[in-house]
């Protein structure tokens, strides 16, 4: 379950779009310029069904996010997903984690306050008994040098 | 017992062990590849590591931290992964830093006291029981909070018989005082049962942080 972004969570001035999401999910997004520094030594850890449903959210996930578990828990792992992220990026992810490979990159996620923080995510697929049953997402603080890279980078991939 | 965590991977690889406590990285093939299940982790114990340099270094970020710094840790691969995770802000990996491996976190404390090394990576358990005098000459710049990485005692394949039963002698190993005696001089409390589905996901965590 996603729905809309309501303009009553939102801190901030913002901007407002429209996203198809990935399983055909389209979300009106509201999103600010304001950034949450990712923590040191933590990670953001979640896992979710095959078809990107959450189905695990760790502390870390919850505070950087903004949402509370119930809200995460059931809800698309697309729930997070940035205006400014190039849809591409996430095609190369589903492509590469339904053939049963690792997936790794720099990703902008959504606050639900329409703020956002910077993760280097590394996604696996769950592989239990040689099947795929869901998909592991780990988030860690990643470089400036690289933010900045992908700063430059992602606008140029629309 | 084995000296060094390369004997222990190399006994596992040749099925020389029926029951082992095990970090992360052995559990994968533990459970994967020879058989094993997961017994008992200790109750509310989670394996972390700590960042720490000299107390008189400048450097107050990690990120901060240059190319060519010179890294003392030790042969744990569960520590070195936690802490190399943490240098990822400052751009360091294995391709350019000057590694310096010991044998315990004692002599990674003495690289840093005698300035052999920049940066020293410590499991968190190990750090807080180095001396008072120690700690005080270094700085920790940054501890991880991962949770969900800890060792595991686990069985083997052909004691798995015997599961239920050496389960119930651990789990009560803190309700007599010779068994209390034994937990603290390990340093917690009791165990605490570990499922195969908990197993399962820590593995792929790890898995995941390996890249």
């Amino acid at each position: 379950m996603i729905n809309d972004m309501n303009p009553e969570d939102i801190v901030g001035e913002f901007k407002e779009v429209s996203l198809d999401l990935y399983d055909s999910i389209s979300r009106k997004i509201l999103y600010t310029d304001i950034e949450t520094p990712y923590p040191d030594g933590k990670l953001i850890v979640s896992t979710t069904t095959l078809k990107g449903i959450i189905t695990h959210v760790n502390p870390s996930f919850i505070r950087m996010s903004g949402f509370t578990e119930e809200e995460l828990i059931g809800a698309p792992h697309s729930i997070l997903r940035h205006a400014d992220m190039p849809p591409a990026a996430f095609k190369d992810l589903w492509d590469t984690v339904l053939k049963g490979d690792k997936w790794q990159g720099f990703v902008k996620n959504l606050r639900k306050y329409g703020g956002f923080y910077w993760v280097k995510a590394t996604v696996i697929p769950n592989v239990r008994q040689g099947e795929v049953v869901g998909f592991t997402s780990v988030r860690r603080k990643p470089s400036r040098t690289k933010v900045n890279e992908c700063v430059a980078l992602y606008p140029t991939m629309f | 017992m084995h000296d060094d965590f390369h004997a222990q991977t190399d006994a596992i690889k040749n099925d020389a062990v029926d029951l082992i406590y095990a970090n992360s990285f052995d559990a994968a093939m533990l459970i994967r590849d020879k058989g094993f299940l997961p017994l008992v982790k200790a109750k509310g114990k989670s394996d972390e590591a700590i960042i720490a340099v000299n107390a008189e270094n400048l450097v107050e970020d990690v990120a901060h931290l240059e190319a060519g710094t010179k890294i003392a840790y030790t042969d744990d691969p569960d520590v070195k992964m936690m802490g190399m995770i943490m240098l990822e802000p400052a751009d360091l990996d294995a391709s350019n830093i000057e590694s310096i491996v010991t044998s315990t976190n004692i002599l990674v404390a003495k690289k840093l006291l005698q300035g052999d090394a920049d940066v020293g990576i410590f499991l968190a358990e190990a750090f807080d029981d180095l001396s008072k005098m120690i700690k005080m000459q270094l700085r920790v710049l940054v501890k991880s909070e991962i949770t969900d990485i800890h060792h595991s005692f686990m069985i083997g394949p052909k004691l798995l018989d015997k599961r239920e039963e050496i389960q119930k002698v651990l789990l009560e190993m803190n309700s007599c005082e010779k068994g209390k005696g034994v937990l603290s001089s390990l340093g917690f409390d009791g165990w605490e049962t570990v499922e195969v589905d908990e197993m399962e996901f820590m593995i792929d965590l790890v898995d995941a942080l390996s890249t």
